[in-house]
């Protein structure tokens, strides 16, 4: 599993451009927003974590259409898949790498965009907070949707037609977290509840994209 | 021919359940269910919909914009449970292998989204007046919402791929995802403050709605039951014939070799 996991983060750095076009995609993304709705700080304050939350999520699913693309093609999947490792395993390898390699930056880029977008400061401390367990969501839900469009003819395209409408409670319960903590309420129940969904994606996720990774190579 | 007719029956508990996976049982036996399911379908909706919409009194307080109801609940009840119909079918693809239920499963999905639209689009009407505003993001409105892409989601994926049994498995585990939002929906209205109101008639207590009216919508929910079903089944019958006439189509194919073959999508 590590050796597996070392091989998606090799395959990462050597594919440089590639890892850090979702990156440069998100603090695009978001630096449109200033110049969409203007510079004013109060009402820039107010959208700066949903812009935040939506630009991650855009982000988080660019790079997914490649996540087992390349490997189906080149059959390096059937290859992984005989392995001997579970197919859901190897999928929450897969998810592993993803958030290391696009979650992980993300979650490093939102405080400068954050800052740069003027969020109120008492609610940056509780969007980082959401953010972390919401990109590794963001990562076990992509990796099901990534591998559920395997072999499909416009993979690409179904792929955030497919994500998007089942990450809609990460973003609701993510951005409600830095909205309670502006307005100087807690943030805990937001939070939690996004720990309870990951609590449960963790498991499930993994299983459902195994299971259409082992139809995807048969 | 028709692989799908070729699968052994395995002994024990799931005889029964293959019983049914048999297409030509199928086609017969729903050939005969069929017109009965059709006549009550628009006999109920068409009596529900008329004594609702012409005889049945007007609300207090809402007036006339209540009868939209009797076309609303119908639509919302049958979207959610579309969808729970969609997802144990796609349990049973993925547990059984049972190849009826991938071609319901795909032939669900257009109806219940069908059912979804006209829940949200007569929702907006009726809001407009009542609420006045055609939209708003309470729980309700959105978690129906997101089942209305889900639905869209699962068409687009079960057509995307060249080979009908990759789109059936990929689809099976979409709609298992997909169903986590149903028990979101249905209690979206006591989790959260909407202003979409709670439940009115439930299966323990006693109905807090006027007779004059439960009756009407309950004969409107029936007939649109029974119409959503009669369309599902002339649908999947009509998959059903689909595949066998490919089947004959590539067989012939086969046989004449000078003919340009095209071994995808044959089952």
């Amino acid at each position: 599993m590590t050796a597996l996991l070392r091989r998606e983060l090799r395959l990462a750095l050597r594919h440089g451009s590639d890892t850090l076009a979702a990156l440069l995609f998100f603090v695009l993304a978001a630096s449109l927003f200033p110049l969409a709705i203007g510079p004013a700080p109060e009402t820039l304050g107010r959208v700066a974590p949903g812009v935040v939350f939506v630009c991650a999520l855009l982000a988080a699913i660019l790079p997914l259409d490649r996540l087992f693309g390349a490997e189906l093609e080149d059959g390096s999947l059937d290859q992984l898949l005989l392995f001997g490792l579970p197919a859901p395993l190897l999928a929450l390898v897969k998810a592993g790498g993803h958030w290391l390699v696009t979650g992980l930056p993300l979650l490093l880029a939102a405080a400068p965009t954050a800052v740069m977008l003027r969020i109120a400061p008492e609610a940056l401390p509780a969007l980082l907070a959401a953010l972390l367990p919401a990109t590794l969501l963001l990562s076990l839900l992509g990796t099901v949707g990534a591998a559920v469009v395997l072999g499909a003819r416009r993979g690409g395209v179904l792929l955030p037609l497919l994500v998007l409408p089942l990450a809609t409670p990460v973003l609701i319960f993510g951005v409600g977290a830095a909205e309670a903590a502006a307005s100087g309420l807690s943030p805990r129940p937001h939070l939690l509840f996004l720990a309870a969904m990951l609590a449960a994606a963790l498991p499930l996720c993994p299983l459902a994209a195994g299971a259409a990774l082992r139809s995807a190579a048969e | 021919m028709d692989a799908s007719a070729a699968v052994a029956p395995p002994a024990g508990g799931g005889r029964n359940l293959h019983r049914f996976a048999n297409p030509g049982r199928f086609l017969r036996l729903s050939g005969k269910v069929l017109p009965w399911l059709a006549a009550a379908g628009v006999l109920l909706t068409a009596a529900g919909l008329v004594w609702g919409l012409v005889f049945a009194p007007a609300d207090w307080q809402q007036g006339d914009a209540v009868r939209i109801m009797y076309i609303h609940v119908p639509t919302a009840w049958l979207a959610s449970a579309g969808y729970a119909a969609l997802a144990l079918c796609s349990l049973a693809s993925l547990v059984w292998r049972h190849p009826l239920a991938d071609l319901a499963a795909a032939e669900i999905g257009p109806v219940g989204a069908a059912a979804t639209g006209l829940c949200l689009a007569t929702g907006s009407l009726w809001g407009k007046p009542m609420w006045g505003a055609w939209w708003v993001w309470d729980a309700r409105l959105t978690s129906v919402l997101v089942l209305f892409f889900l639905y869209l989601g699962h068409i687009a994926l079960v057509r995307a791929f060249d080979d009908p049994q990759r789109g059936a498995r990929a689809g099976a585990i979409l709609a298992l995802v997909g169903a986590v939002d149903l028990p979101i929906i249905k209690f979206s209205v006591e989790w959260w403050n909407t202003l979409h109101q709670p439940a009115t008639i439930t299966l323990t207590g006693a109905p807090t709605m006027y007779l004059g009216m439960l009756w009407p919508l309950f004969l409107s929910a029936l007939g649109m039951s029974f119409g959503f079903v009669a369309i599902v089944v002339a649908r999947t019958r009509a998959a059903v014939m689909e595949r066998r006439i490919r089947a004959l189509l590539a067989a012939r194919a086969r046989d004449e070799p000078q003919h340009e073959t095209s071994p995808a999508g044959v089952a």
